[in-house]
């Protein structure tokens, strides 16, 4: 009897629910409407059977009840019953069915005019590559791939030499026009989804898969991965930027064609030198950091990843005046480098500089240090020797109190949290597992404990142009 | 006699004497359920506190220390991997397939009783590898329980050393005592039924346990092809499924394989598994309506041949877990085709069981409350699969929480009703004794209200996009303040649900030695394991004799009888039919 | 009764009279059932690594091992010896069970040996054709193909030593029991097996042993 009742009360509760939801689809910003109508047709069909199914579930458990005076009937079948719900039921099927099916073929076909992007997934960020202006994507391959060549092109294909190469997770996209993802993976299958355009589709290593759409609705959005992809697939996030052609075109402009990316520019020492002076004060004649000004050792660093931090101190991605006080300082002394050359320069002469043999090393319990540090390994290296592919800097060899600190700026939003620091914010969810005190201190404990003599192939590689931040200077302060 | 059976040569030498051969080392099916089903709802106890810790995790983030994301990750595998496999597969086959097989077709035992004792102990050694792999360095693998290559067997993922080689082996291992069994069961339901039992005569619940073992013969293969090519990839560095890779920056020496094409013998056993779970589940849960319904199951021809069409179609729908795989997308139209032709026999399954219930004469029993609840979960799980099985629909949906909160609905809870139900059921058979009935009533009420509210709202996470298999989602714009608060929602009626089933444990134990003590036939049950001389059945079932079956399994309220229901044993009225009193306790008042 | 036919009879008509029920079914197939029905899975399993191969052969890295004068394979010799231990072994198991009843002891006993013997000697055979494999450098993760071959001839011979051991033991018993029909059964369920072995044997070699434009054209012929 209650049975009947909760039934009843269930359909009404989930019909209520379906309706009253605030948790929808999101506005769509794609041209895949169809989809949307899709899912509404699908929605109808079923609401209705899963309402009358369940109605006559509760009406026979309410109307048959046990009865003494009662018996039940008789009927081992009724054929005449069974080939009409069977027939209702393929019509409703097809009604599914049949739409479904046309969107699909709309899917598959991509329009002629639809212009080619390329997306590159790797564990746990995502890269790009647009055709150039030949409009030909030049040939690429995974056993190409290395420290200077991340994106694995093929330097014997003329094509390739304009492609223009985004080493950042965030994408910019032409507002109305049909786009044709072309994608593939260095490593693990990936899922580039976001879910305002409907349409998703995995990379697999090994072959080229594709998909496409029409940006409908300028505007940023969130890339998700959502294929399994390893510990750190819920950081694999970027995101898309749909805008008027011409703030398309101009963002275009500024990134590094293939060409540019290998055309690495001579370093002069001596300049770099001179331009050193400036660090001295803060970081110490030798690099090796000096904790009464909070300057961080910086002769172990790999060159890209100091490239990539006085690009953000620049620019005030790191360093802002009133949450970053402590780097604010390095923030006005990063305006002074006004070109290419100079970062160029002043990173050739830190390299040199002889490696740190001591650092401070603060105090904790090692052992627990290192079951906290084994989700960090995976990107910053089982010896803390970092990863370039991974974009995680070197963490042996640093001074216990500036990664104690960064740490702490990472988990109260300090650092990482700028939107175009598109690496840092990993690091935002990350932190997440360090949940005191104690625990900041075991685990800087132990990456203290880590050999920082090592250095890795990695470690001394030419630094890839980073996307250029200029054009979106005003935005940033 | 001519038709003596094996197990009907009766040999002394063959009856349990001590304690080990009769509990331990015994041949006797009942046992050997019985030990499959321990085993499984043990693994399935560890599954349910796995899912517990990643449900705390995704309720409230960054509040527990000891889940961190390469844990949750292993949770997440291990729970997947123990409910499909080891759990409901297990406890369906292994335990209720065992138990049933013999008692409803009239056979004294499994035709290969040895090879049935070798399966349970194969399968507890498939068991322990699977838990050891918690204890390896690196731990369980953390690979989701789909496996996918190159993921599953690099080191950017956890336990892609030694976990994932355990669960592979543990997975083989699985597969063997699975094989070993699955013969017994098929030969024992084709050789072994007693006189005057015919096809169309048995109860369905021989039906799906059949016709399901039939696939998960045919279709296990895949399964041990694929994790025996892999294990080779792992560890002798061969390329079936691995394309050159850069792995976390390191060129690996892989090149040339293909990660779909594991997808696609991993989805030719993964969809078929789907109905090896279902099916069993199909068939146990028609006797038990027909039974506490009184009532003559509706359209018994139909529901037959629903599941020999269902097990047909399932080898066919594979690529539908693969529409966004990166595979040649043609594949969708003829996928997305037989997925919704599949749909109809489904549909027509439950129509029969709603139009079972029609002009019956219910009683609101403990398992009739949950055969109930199955066809409501199994009405929404079915139809959310129709999303799925769409193509276009699936873009948008796929790998969200729409799909975890699907398949939960379709082949966990709704299983898992099946599997109360038919533990209410049976349990009076196979002990002796009721179930508390208060308990049971509350076990219901707690379940089946407690798994909507957890599996519903997650489908309206799905609709949003949140994707599945995220340890946090951080400051996304998706996960806005009301949806954090109804994913914390779901964690309490997860935890609820999760407490309410060791009530439900609670009631086995105490039931064996409290219970109230049961007749031979409590339910007025037609189907042969109600009709055995004694209650538990003793060791060959039957007494000297074999029972003789003269009629189908389900006539229940026979007009012109006085008695509503007549054991299949029974020939033509023998005119000293008691009329029969269902036992007063046991109904709903 | 067909199947067919009593899937589409009415049960609930068919009810009672003692003389229309049916026969249980002969307790003695079942040992052919089983044996069908596992036979039929490894089937499956072989089926399926058929199916993985060929489409892995169109793969851009794959190297077939015969076709051209230089590859290992192309010399088949030594399988071709194989498969006549392999055919022996099955040919004197079918002369066994054709006249099981009318033989002597020593001379079923002797055949029976033979038999584990020559498939003993399809086993070393095909060991001999690993080592020479791994002698001139075709190592199992070389190329898919190897691993293919590896893997698939390592399966099938890892079925037929499960084989050989089931027979030794129904050697033993030969020797120590009196003759029996139990034991002219296992003898007629291990010539299946056999039977099935051989063929499989047959197929392995025609596959592992075919070139590039073999596998092309079979590719070609499933739609792969």
């Amino acid at each position: 009897m209650a049975i009947a009742i909760v039934i009843l009360i269930l359909v009404v509760l989930t019909v209520v629910f379906h309706f009253v939801s605030p948790w929808w689809f999101t506005p769509i910003a794609s041209n895949w409407t169809f989809i949307d109508t899709t899912i509404d047709i699908t929605f109808w069909v079923t609401g209705i059977v899963f309402i009358l199914v369940n109605v006559f579930l509760a009406y026979c458990v309410y109307r048959y009840r046990y009865k003494k005076s009662q018996q039940a009937a008789y009927e081992p079948e009724n054929r005449k019953l069974e080939i009409w719900l069977s027939v209702i039921t393929t019509i409703g099927v097809i009604a599914m069915l049949a739409p479904g099916l046309w969107v699909w073929s709309e899917f598959i076909n991509p329009p002629e005019d639809a212009h080619e992007v390329e997306v590159i997934g790797q564990q746990w960020s995502w890269t790009y590559r647009f055709p150039g202006e030949d409009g030909i994507l030049g040939k690429a391959d995974s056993q190409l791939i290395n420290v200077d060549n991340p994106f694995g092109i093929s330097a014997d294909d003329p094509n390739g030499y304009d492609d223009i190469l985004i080493n950042s997770n965030e994408l910019h996209l032409p507002v109305n026009k049909p786009v044709k993802l072309l994608q593939r993976s260095k490593d693990v299958l990936h899922n580039f989804s976001i879910p305002q355009f409907r349409v998703k589709m995995d990379l697999v290593p090994g072959l080229t898969s594709y998909f496409w759409f029409t940006p409908t609705k300028a505007g940023t959005y969130e890339i998700f991965c959502q294929e399994l992809c390893g510990v750190a697939h819920y950081l694999m996030r970027g995101s898309i930027v749909v805008e008027e052609q011409a703030d398309f075109e101009q963002w275009l402009q500024q990134q590094p064609t293939f060409l540019a990316s290998r055309q690495h520019q001579q370093a002069d020492l001596v300049a770099g030198k001179a331009q050193y002076q400036m660090c001295t004060s803060c970081h110490g004649s030798e690099g090796q950091g000096v904790e009464s000004l909070n300057g961080p050792a910086i002769s172990h660093l790999a060159p890209w990843y100091i490239k990539r931090q006085l690009v953000y101190f620049k620019h005030k991605i790191r360093g802002d005046q009133s949450s970053d006080p402590i780097g604010a300082p390095m923030a006005a002394i990063a305006q002074t480098l006004v070109d290419e050359q100079q970062i160029k320069n002043l990173i050739a002469y830190i390299e040199q500089l002889p490696k740190p043999n001591k650092v401070s090393i603060a105090q904790g319990n090692i052992e627990k240090g290192k079951s906290l540090y084994k989700n960090c390994g995976l990107c910053h290296g089982s010896d803390g020797q970092g990863n370039y592919a991974l974009n995680a800097p070197r963490l042996a060899g640093q001074h216990d109190w500036y990664l104690k600190r960064q740490l702490q700026n990472f988990s109260e939003r300090v650092r990482g949290a700028h939107p175009q620091d598109m690496f840092g914010n990993q690091m935002l969810l990350m932190v997440k597992s360090l949940k005191n005190e104690q625990d900041l201190n075991n685990i800087v404990a132990y990456i203290g404990s880590l050999p920082f003599s090592g250095s890795s192939q990695v470690q001394n590689s030419q630094p890839l142009p980073e996307p250029e931040l200029t054009a979106r200077n005003e935005e940033v302060e | 006699m001519s038709h003596v059976a094996i197990a009907d040569q009766v040999d002394n030498s063959h009856h349990p004497k001590s304690f080990i051969t009769k509990y331990i080392w015994s041949q006797d099916h009942k046992v050997i359920a019985i030990q499959y089903g321990i085993t499984a709802i043990f693994v399935g106890l560890v599954a349910l506190v796995l899912s517990g810790l990643m449900r705390l995790q995704l309720g409230f983030p960054d509040t527990f220390s000891f889940i961190d994301p390469a844990s949750y990750l292993q949770f997440v595998t291990m729970h997947g991997m123990i409910m499909v496999i080891y759990l409901l597969t297990a406890l369906l086959l292994g335990g209720f397939g065992n138990y049933l097989i013999p008692l409803m077709i009239g056979a004294r035992d499994m035709v290969f009783p040895y090879l049935n004792m070798l399966s349970y102990w194969t399968y507890l050694l498939s068991v322990i590898i699977l838990l050891a792999s918690f204890f390896v360095t690196g731990g369980a693998s953390g690979a989701g329980w789909t496996l996918y290559p190159p993921q599953a067997i690099l080191s950017g993922t956890p336990g892609g050393d030694a976990g994932i080689i355990l669960m592979l082996i543990s997975l083989a291992v699985f597969i063997i005592a699975f094989t070993m069994g699955g013969l017994n069961y098929v030969t024992t339901i084709l050789q072994a039924r007693t006189k005057g039992m015919t096809l169309m005569r048995m109860p369905l619940s021989i039906w799906g346990i059949f016709v399901a073992t039939i696939l998960g013969l045919l279709a296990f293969p895949a399964l041990l092809v694929s994790a025996i090519m892999m294990l080779l990839d792992k560890t002798l560095a061969t390329s079936f499924f691995m394309p050159a890779v850069v792995s976390l920056g390191e060129n690996l020496s892989y090149g040339g394989g293909s990660p779909i094409l594991f997808q696609h013998l991993f989805w030719f056993f993964g969809h078929p598994e789907v109905y090896i779970v279902a099916l069993p589940a199909f068939g146990m849960v028609s006797d038990v309506i027909a039974t506490h319904a009184r009532k003559n199951i509706f359209g018994y021809r139909m529901m037959v041949w629903a599941i020999v069409a269902i097990g047909g179609l399932s080898f066919v729908v594979w690529a539908h877990h693969m529409y966004v795989s990166g595979m040649n997308p043609y594949f969708g139209f003829f996928f997305a085709t037989t997925t919704l032709i599949i749909a109809v026999p489904t549909a027509l399954k439950v129509y029969n069981w709603v139009l079972t219930l029609w002009q019956g004469n219910i009683r609101l029993t403990v398992p009739m409350l949950f055969a109930i609840g199955f066809i409501f979960t199994f009405t929404h799980g079915g139809l959310t699969g129709l999303f799925l099985g769409n193509v276009v629909v699936d873009l948008p949906l796929s790998d969200t929480y729409f799909v975890v909160g699907h398949f939960h609905m379709v082949m966990g809870v709704s299983p898992v009703m099946v599997l109360y139900a038919a533990i209410y059921h049976w349990f009076p058979k196979i002990t002796g004794r009721y179930l508390n009935n208060r308990l049971g009533k509350w076990h219901f009420w707690l379940t089946f209200l407690g798994t909507y509210a957890i599996y519903l709202p997650m489908h309206y996470l799905g609709f949003l996009g949140v994707p599945r298999r995220y340890f946090a989602m951080g400051d996304s714009a998706l996960m806005s303040e009301s949806a954090a608060s109804l994913n914390a929602s779901i964690t309490v009626s997860a935890i609820i649900v999760g407490v309410v089933q060791l009530v439900f444990i609670f009631n086995l134990i105490w039931s064996l030695k409290h219970g109230k003590k049961a007749p031979a036939n409590p339910w007025g049950g037609t189907t042969l394991e109600w009709q055995t001389p004694q209650t538990p059945p003793q060791h060959g079932n039957w007494g000297p004799n074999l029972p003789v079956v003269y009629r189908w399994a389900y006539d229940f309220s026979v007009p012109g009888h006085t008695r509503d229901f007549i054991p299949q044993n029974e020939p033509k009225s023998t005119g000293d039919e008691n009329s029969y009193e269902p036992d007063l306790q046991e109904r709903e008042k | 009764m067909s199947v067919i036919k009593q899937l589409v009879s009415k049960p609930w008509e068919s009810v009672d009279t003692q003389t229309s029920l049916s026969e249980a079914n002969d307790i003695t197939l079942a040992r052919y059932t089983a044996l069908k029905w596992l036979l039929a899975v490894i089937s499956v399993m072989f089926m399926l690594f058929f199916i993985t191969f060929i489409s892995r052969t169109q793969f851009t890295d794959f190297q077939a091992l015969a076709g051209e004068p230089w590859l290992p394979l192309s010399d088949k010799t030594p399988l071709w010896i194989n498969t006549a231990y392999i055919g022996l072994a099955s040919i004197i198991l079918q002369i066994l069970c054709k006249r099981f009843s009318r033989l002597p002891r020593w001379k079923v006993n002797s055949l029976l040996l033979l038999t584990l013997l020559s498939s003993m000697l399809f086993l070393s055979g095909q060991l001999a054709v690993w080592n020479n494999l791994m002698a001139q450098g075709y190592y199992l993760q070389t190329n898919p193909a190897n691993s293919f071959f590896y893997l698939l001839t390592g399966l099938h011979g890892l079925h037929l030593l499960l084989g050989v051991l089931i027979l030794t033991v129904t050697l033993i018993q030969c020797l120590l029991k009196p003759v029996s029909d139990k034991m002219s059964r296992r003898i007629d369920l291990t010539r299946i097996y056999w039977h099935y072995l051989l063929l499989l044997w047959l197929v392995l070699f025609f596959l592992l042993t075919s070139s590039t434009e073999t596998f092309k054209a079979i590719a070609e012929f499933c739609g792969l």
